[in-house]
């Protein structure tokens, strides 16, 4: 019997792997990705503990967030997009205008 | 048992692939690994007979996000990336609020892993199959946060087609040299 802390504990390790990955690379492609993963994490904490109580509203919000991992990812593209073709680079460090 | 095996191997596949994810230096390589982590995560939603949310997870993120993910990678040309370092200088702060999280948070689950027992009675499905469940609870409660995601996600559209534009030279959205 798998219980409850099994699937938590997978959700801790996959939402940390994708913090590291959020603040230690410098493509921004990469970043992305790490966000995809630290949201796919939350939607293993709403399924199990759905799963768990027999009620189906985790299940419902686990697809809110998928739209909004769609979303977020949509933009996100298009602003890999825009920043390529205007600075010719993918690496969020040389992307400074707006720091001082 | 045969269910501690099965989440044991999808389990390490998704840790395994999301680490090699990202450490690697090609980012098509890690958008590969993007796609073994999502469908072993499927495969634990499986696991816990959540047969709609699985093949919506497979059909929008393995479907959707990652071959936009993919496309975009192609647009971009990544080689000067492969000649660049892949990290940024904050490594050690990165691995310190890393420790700090994974600590916090196994530190909680542990300390609240009495409050996760469930009475017994309740774990049969009150209506027969997962996807009609999904979409009964969805349409007759949630109908309102379901129709503002779909504005999100129109929103989302016109966003996405207005960043990724190309503004004309001399036009109102130019961007000064």
């Amino acid at each position: 019997m798998v219980s409850l802390e099994h699937y938590l504990i997978l959700s801790v390790v996959l939402f940390t792997i994708g913090v590291i990955g959020v603040l230690s690379r410098r493509n921004i492609l990469i970043i992305l990705m790490s966000i995809e993963l630290m949201m796919n994490a939350v939607n293993i904490n709403l399924i199990a503990f759905s799963s768990q109580l027999q009620d189906v509203i985790g299940q419902v919000f686990a697809v809110f967030v998928i739209v909004v991992a769609a979303a977020e990812a949509a933009v996100g593209l298009g602003i890999v997009i825009a920043m390529f073709s205007n600075k010719e680079t993918v690496n969020v460090g040389e992307i400074d205008l707006m720091k001082w | 048992m045969l269910q501690l095996v099965i989440f044991y191997i999808f389990a390490t596949i998704a840790v395994v692939s999301a680490i090699l994810l990202i450490t690697r230096r090609n980012a098509v390589h890690s958008a590969m690994f993007l796609a073994a982590t999502l469908l072993s995560v499927a495969g634990v939603f499986l696991s816990l007979r959540a047969e709609f949310l699985a093949g919506v997870q497979v059909i929008v993120y393995v479907g959707g996000i990652l071959v936009l993910f993919v496309f975009v990678i192609m647009l971009v040309p990544t080689d000067r990336v492969m000649f660049e370092r892949r990290y940024n200088r904050q490594g050690r702060i990165a691995l310190i609020t890393a420790a700090v999280l994974v600590g916090e948070l196994v530190y909680a689950v542990i300390q609240g892993r009495d409050a996760f027992v469930f009475p017994e009675e309740a774990l049969e499905p009150a209506v027969e199959g997962n996807s009609q469940w999904v979409g009964t609870v969805l349409y007759q409660n949630y109908l309102l946060p379901f129709e503002i995601a779909s504005i999100l996600l129109l929103v989302a559209i016109i966003g996405a087609v207005v960043l990724s534009k190309k503004s004309k030279p001399g036009g109102e959205n130019a961007v000064e040299e």
